[in-house]
């Protein structure tokens, strides 16, 4: 029995636990934030110094990747790589969710089967793991 | 298959291969945080982030050349190289749940794909 504090506890804590995948579930929303603003703010992008400071919409993606970087840390800290790393894939939910919505993208049933598939998977993914 | 696409596929390819590096090494940094705000900036955290950014460059390199319904579900092969890392390096288990969930993920990706192209 390793007495070391720095060991990692994994599985050992299920608070520890839900509270990372909730972390890397928050994680995809900021996720698909930061790809939709990079997007906006590539479509009116211009190589300039100023134009790119003042490109608030690609400043702001940029932003929440770096929350977005911030958070997987956090939860990767507590819980299993092999878990919580494919449920990043929410991510497309999210973004072809968002892309309906705002960027008035015409849904398609390929869309839809996938994202429904995905949120199937990372059910699944969730569920996993706990003994 | 034309050069592009196949410049595309092996782009975003590699781009999975240190992604997945990526991941590996945010999770070895993640266990030498102790609560400031200074032990994020770790060796391992910096190499992680520094992957990420690479691979994102391939990606995007990758992406503009090729059709998405095929370089989608590549991006995702990451996730399947990152549980081959996670069982090599951390000891994780594969179990049915993992396996499951990933092959859905897998397959949902590319339908999303199929679906933007």
């Amino acid at each position: 029995m390793s007495t070391t504090a720095t060991a990692p506890v994994i599985e050992a804590d299920p608070a520890a636990r839900r509270r990372s995948i909730l972390l890397v579930f928050a994680c995809t929303l900021v996720g698909a934030a930061a790809q939709l603003l990079i997007k906006v703010g590539m479509n009116h992008f211009e190589p300039r110094v100023w134009a790119i400071v003042t490109n608030l919409p690609l400043i702001g993606g940029y932003v929440c990747l770096g929350i977005n970087t911030v958070m997987l840390v956090l939860a990767l800290r507590d819980g299993e790589l092999s878990m919580l790393y494919p449920i990043i894939a929410f991510t497309y939910v999210w973004v072809t969710l968002l892309s309906y919505g705002l960027l008035h993208e015409k849904p398609n049933v390929y869309k839809n089967v996938g994202i429904a598939t995905i949120v199937v998977g990372v059910a699944i993914l969730g569920r996993g793991g706990r003994k | 298959m034309t050069p592009l696409l196949i410049r595309s596929i092996l782009l975003v390819f590699v781009a999975s291969i240190i992604g997945s590096f990526g991941a590996v090494y945010l999770k070895k940094g993640s266990a030498m945080l102790n609560g400031s705000l200074l032990s994020f900036l770790n060796s391992y955290l910096i190499l992680g982030v520094a992957l990420y950014l690479g691979s994102s460059v391939l990606y995007a390199l990758g992406v503009k050349g090729g059709d998405l319904s095929v370089l989608y579900p590549m991006v995702s092969l990451g996730y399947v190289w990152t549980l081959l890392w996670a069982r090599l390096f951390f000891k994780e288990a594969f179990t049915q749940q993992k396996i499951a969930g990933l092959a859905l993920i897998l397959l949902g990706v590319f339908f999303v794909g199929l679906g933007s192209s």
